[in-house]
């Protein structure tokens, strides 16, 4: 059981608000994401959850018990740390085997727990090694074994693919999903790169200066994002944000259209443009072209074997059904 | 210092330096162990030029057989064994709580380390005149304030005031070190620790004590060193008296009271080698934590 209920909850040090008040419900077995830009208090939000922040206002819940002002220790949750935060003088056996041994179970027991753990993450053969001897990957096991050992209400995981290599990352993202299908345990996951929020999450909290922006599934925040906000940070690459004139044909104050739902021609199309630098990934081909209606490039997708020459003249279109326009206070219409 | 030209290069610079360091270690290291074999009385007309008297394992024996040899050898790692004890466990727990935060800290931190900056005579003098004086002393005030008789701290309680004294002068040394190890510590660690479930004390026992044990390990080596030669502070208050006398207290006496330099070799050398069997010790005990 893993079902958190934030009533209200805020953060201040001293006289700054990270956190204004802040309503939110995580359901159990839920795989939510915490996404938002550097600073922008989503590990804040994470720490009041688990305890290691004291809350400034508001009543943090699980599974309808007010824990507020209950030690991390007693809530029942796991949390993985950006670092890993391993104990280094203990072996890998030993740190998995740490929180066992603080809970005061027995040694048979906790050996087969760890056996357990080491087997399902592959570290059986680096139970022996202390934390100094492993790769990032493996380092990321281990805590990831420390915290599943104790078959907690709850995972945390504050950034915990940042100090990887990109192959590692795209891996691991791949582990902990499937550990979460075969676990169905609540996970709260906090990160600033929006592909792992959009392929890991079952929902997704957009946070910016401590403020809930949107609430939703992955596909929902990317078909209609509440604000311009959201519209700019779901999805890669960026959505175009579009203002003026062409904006105000929408009656709208800006336009969003996302790259895949532009289609670039040689020969017509709604808006005329040249060229600039084209990024070719082999499946697919952005180009940012610049046109003489907006101000900024915009980027478009294109398939992989479109080639273009810098300086080229072309006219893109956009796909009216899947426009998005957004009125003066940057706020979704329709 | 990649290529073979940098590195001969660097050879000869450091040359100078490795030369003198290794004379002013061997010159008198020879010396004291020539002199250790020979009878040399200087008040008894042993004069250097005129050649002294090869008297073979004498001096060794005399000395080994003296009275007070095996009890200096006693005092002296009485001395440095609790001196150790109390630097460390208090440097530990004064570390700890200067590492709260909490206001003044800049200034707190400079009264800590301030005894360390005392002239280890000085020191020695102002606990032995201000503090353990049985008349003018503060301790012999506060003793006769609750109508106690006041201890004569360097006569009744010699051996305890010594170590008092030379401890109050290392817990600085052992509180820096301790505390720039502490706040190494990375804070996720103890914070993991604790969503671990491990209370306060055990997050001390089992994450902040380990972190310490190469600082630990640092501060006995040092100090060690530092301590198995102690000689102002037992020189200014009891000049050896009452129990006091240390190894390093003995050859003093040997050389300068009784002018009887062979002996005192003889005695450094003892030293030489007690120093090396405490040392040895302390690698085989504490040393592995600096391995990895």
């Amino acid at each position: 059981m893993g079902r958190f209920v934030l009533d209200k909850v805020s953060k201040s040090f001293g006289d700054t608000e990270v956190i204004p008040p802040l309503d939110l419900t995580i359901e159990d077995g839920e795989f939510t994401v915490f996404v938002g830009p550097s600073g922008c208090g989503k590990s804040t939000l994470l720490r009041l959850i688990a305890g290691l922040e004291d809350v400034s206002g508001g009543q943090v819940s699980i599974d309808g018990q007010d824990m507020t002002s209950v030690p991390p220790a007693k809530r029942g949750l796991s949390m993985v740390f950006q670092s890993y935060a391993l104990y280094p003088h203990m072996t890998v056996r030993k740190n998995i085997a740490f929180p066992l041994r603080m809970a005061k179970m027995d040694k048979a027991e906790i050996k087969k727990r760890v056996d357990e753990a080491a087997e399902v993450l592959n570290l059986t053969d680096y139970l022996h090694r202390k934390p100094g001897q492993l790769s990032g990957g493996q380092r990321q096991r281990v805590a990831i074994g420390r915290a599943i050992v104790r078959e907690p209400s709850a995972f945390l995981f504050d950034e915990p693919l940042s100090n990887l290599d990109a192959a590692l990352r795209v891996g691991m993202r791949l582990e902990i999903s499937e550990m979460h299908k075969r676990l169905a345990t609540t996970m709260i996951y906090v990160t600033h790169d929006q592909v792992e929020a959009m392929t890991m999450a079952d929902k997704i909290v957009v946070l910016q200066a401590g403020v809930i922006e949107q609430v939703g599934s992955p596909l929902e925040l990317y078909r209609a994002p509440r604000n311009v906000f959201v519209a700019g940070f779901i999805g890669s690459p960026k959505m175009n944000l579009l203002t003026g004139p062409e904006a105000e044909k929408h009656d709208a104050t800006t336009i969003g259209i996302r790259p895949e739902h532009i289609s670039i021609s040689n020969e017509s199309g709604m808006w005329e443009g040249t060229v600039g630098v084209s990024e070719h990934l082999g499946s697919d081909s952005f180009f940012h072209v610049k046109c003489d209606a907006f101000e900024h490039p915009l980027t478009v997708r294109a398939g992989g074997e479109l080639q273009m020459s810098y300086g080229a003249k072309v006219f893109l279109t956009p796909d009216a059904a899947h426009m998005h326009t957004f009125d003066a206070e940057g706020l979704r219409i329709g | 210092m990649a290529t073979q030209h940098s590195r001969s290069a660097a050879r000869l610079m450091m040359a100078p330096a490795v030369v003198l360091l290794l004379g002013w270690m061997l010159v008198p290291l020879i010396m004291t162990v020539f002199f250790s074999f020979k009878k040399y009385l200087p008040l008894r007309g042993d004069k250097l030029s005129d050649g002294l008297e090869w008297v073979g394992f004498l001096n060794y024996e005399r000395f080994i057989s003296s009275g007070s040899f095996w009890p200096s050898v006693q005092t002296t790692l009485v001395i440095v064994v609790s001196v150790l004890v109390i630097t460390v466990t208090l440097g530990i727990l004064l570390a700890l709580l200067l590492d709260q935060p909490m206001w003044g800290q800049g200034f707190v931190r400079i009264l800590v380390i301030a005894p360390f900056f005392v002239m280890p005579t000085v020191s020695a003098l102002v606990w032995k005149n201000m503090f353990m004086d049985p008349i003018n002393g503060i301790l012999a005030h506060l003793w006769m304030l609750f109508g106690a008789e006041p201890v004569l701290w360097l006569s009744q309680a010699s051996v305890p005031s010594i170590i008092l004294i030379v401890s109050w002068q290392w817990l600085p040394f052992a509180t820096l070190i301790l505390l720039t190890a502490i706040q190494s510590l990375d804070g996720e660690q103890l914070e993991a620790s604790e969503m671990d479930g491990a209370p306060k004390l055990k997050r001390f026992w089992h994450i902040v004590l380990p972190h310490l044990s190469r600082a630990i390990t640092i501060v006995i080596l040092i100090q060690t060193i530092f301590i198995l030669s102690i000689f102002a502070e037992i020189f200014v208050t009891t000049g050896g008296a009452f129990g006091t006398k240390t190894l390093t207290y003995l050859i003093f006496q040997r050389v300068l009271d009784s002018q009887n330099v062979g002996l005192g070799s003889a005695g450094g050398v003892y030293a030489i080698i007690l120093a090396n069997i405490v040392a040895i010790f302390l690698m085989r005990i504490v040393g592995k934590n600096l391995d990895n």
